[in-house]
């Protein structure tokens, strides 16, 4: 190392500059973090100010804390390790799943669900498509209802009370991150839960109100109890249901 | 020391020249890169370059560059999607207006649809009732000749387009199977003499001293008006035979019981909303082929 910072400096090329980077470690990260920033900048930058990222659709709100919960439970059980939630706009897909995915359509979710492993069916358009019995059953032994499956069975939930004491803080959380949840939204998040998924809850109608469109039922079969397999069933039964396309406008959204 | 004269710096071993790095008294050698490497290397940066000008590439202040034809992936997608169409439209277009009895009488249309039905039936219909439509558990089968909500090819159809007790659809099937023990309309030992009088009906093994006389009172009382005097079941109402071998929820007394007790709702999703109505119709004829369809 000595040497060559005795070495003289007779006529270097610009090219020979880069010598400094080369025997200074600090400059070389400095000067990686500066390249990528430029592809960052490039490449990721303009998807936050181009008004034709996210397309402009009819009836997406953000999750009901029901399914917020039932989301965090598909995170925690790395559903997104075999399922995908994004249809592409490939004939095969559309024929088989329905309309190719919107970015309009993730635009509440963080972090995204996208996924690129597709060892079982893409997810996106899953929600109507199945009864809640059918996912009940289906959770609890697969291959009992799909006998060619690979899915590992997840009976716990429905035996597992869903912990949702703190669900209006998890929304406060996703709030931080743009998703727009009102005060009110927050404060009777557990009303809310609660009212999702019992028909004849006395707040089920604020609760119909603040997130049209939803579904209100109980989803595991149990009445007496709100389960993981409630939250997660009903996740499973709003994916893809949201956006109205008799008004969305398709051409104006070609890419 | 070596010099650390870049051009003059010539390897004595291999004859290469070195960068005029030196480590530790180890110098670095300036071996150049093969040719054919380099100017792969360069026809990729220049490939790169006719990408962008082709291909939607750069972003832009409002919008980004479109490239010189426009390519889009939505577009192509849906070019793609009018070409199946048209595809299918020069095998039989007919498909769109004849109804489903038309494409019954119609042997060309009745081999297309039943070839789209079964493409459908698997993408959508096979996570339920099963491949080849046999059904699994509480999700009939389709191949038999019972019927719970009516076998005929409008039947079929009108099941297929607005689902069984599904919510979002205001057509739906909509038979109530009352949970008569819950409500408290039968008592329990009621409700196990009128599971032995069905038991008798359906020619299942009968309790011995079971008071078939009550049975058959309180199923006249309380069964009787869905399922039939003869309980030969009621596809109106969705109500099943009783009298024949299959039970959809388990011939044991405590599947019997259960069902009288909290009553049976099963739930069959609206396709009407996700899919065409060719599909459907495809669907209804393929599902009414697969063994007891109803004339």
């Amino acid at each position: 190392m000595s040497d060559i910072s005795q070495t003289p400096a007779p006529k270097r090329s610009i090219w020979s500059r880069h010598k400094i980077f080369e025997t200074n470690s600090i400059i070389m990260i400095l000067g990686v973090l500066v390249v990528i920033s430029i592809g960052g900048l490039v490449e990721i930058a303009p998807l936050f100010y181009l008004k034709s990222t996210i397309e402009k659709v009819d009836g997406m709100r953000p999750y009901t804390p029901l399914e917020l919960a039932g989301r965090a439970i598909y995170v925690r059980e790395g559903c997104y390790n075999c399922h995908s939630q994004m249809i592409r706009p490939l004939r095969d897909e559309v024929e088989r799943y329905g309309p190719y995915s919107l970015a309009a359509e993730s635009m509440y979710d963080k972090p995204f669900q996208w996924g690129s492993k597709r060892t079982g069916p893409d997810l996106a358009r899953v929600g109507g498509k199945y009864s809640d019995d059918w996912h009940l059953q289906h959770l609890n032994t697969p291959r009992q209802i799909v006998p060619q499956s690979i899915m590992p069975g997840y009976p716990f939930l429905a035996k597992t009370d869903l912990e949702y004491g703190d669900i209006g803080t998890a929304m406060k959380v996703q709030s931080f991150t743009g998703i727009p949840y009102s005060a009110a939204m927050m404060e009777s998040a557990i009303d809310d839960l609660r009212a999702q998924t019992d028909p004849d809850h006395p707040k089920a109608a604020d609760f119909a109100k603040r997130y049209p469109k939803a579904n209100v039922r109980d989803f595991d079969g149990n009445p007496q109890r709100i389960t993981e397999a409630d939250a997660l069933i009903a996740y499973l039964q709003v994916l893809g249901t949201l956006v109205d396309f008799k008004t969305y406008d398709n051409k104006a959204n070609l890419r | 020391m070596a010099s650390h004269d870049h051009n003059h710096d010539i390897d004595a071993v291999s004859g290469t020249a070195t960068t005029g790095h030196v480590w530790d008294d180890i110098r670095e050698l300036n071996t150049p890169l093969p040719r054919w490497w380099l100017w792969t290397f360069y026809l990729t940066i220049l490939w790169s370059i006719g990408y962008w000008i082709v291909y939607p590439a750069w972003p832009l202040i409002a919008n980004h560059t479109r490239g010189v034809f426009g390519y889009s992936s939505r577009a192509e997608v849906a070019v793609e999607l009018q070409q199946l169409e048209s595809v299918r439209d020069r095998q039989a277009a007919a498909l769109r207006t004849a109804s489903v009895d038309d494409i019954r009488n119609d042997p060309t249309l009745l081999r297309m649809a039943t070839a789209r039905g079964r493409a459908a039936f698997g993408d959508n219909c096979a996570g339920c009732h099963n491949q080849g439509g046999s059904g699994v558990g509480v999700f009939p089968n389709l191949t038999d000749d019972e019927w719970i909500w009516g076998g005929k090819l409008a039947d079929i159809q009108t099941t297929i387009r607005h689902g069984i007790r599904w919510e979002q659809d205001a057509n739906s099937r909509a038979g109530q199977m009352l949970a008569f023990g819950r409500t408290g309309v039968l008592k329990p030992a009621e409700i196990e003499t009128v599971v032995e009088y069905v038991r008798s009906i359906a020619k299942l093994d009968v309790a011995n001293g079971a008071d078939l006389a009550a049975g058959t009172k309180l199923y006249a009382d309380n069964c009787a008006s869905c399922h039939g005097e003869k309980a030969k079941g009621n596809p109106e109402l969705g109500a099943p035979d009783l009298t024949d071998a299959i039970w959809l929820y388990g011939s044991s007394r405590a599947a019997m019981v259960e069902s009288i007790a909290n009553g049976r709702a099963g739930v069959m999703p609206a396709w009407g909303s996700r899919l065409d109505e060719v599909t459907i119709k495809s669907l209804t004829v393929y599902v009414h082929s697969l063994g007891g369809g109803q004339k």
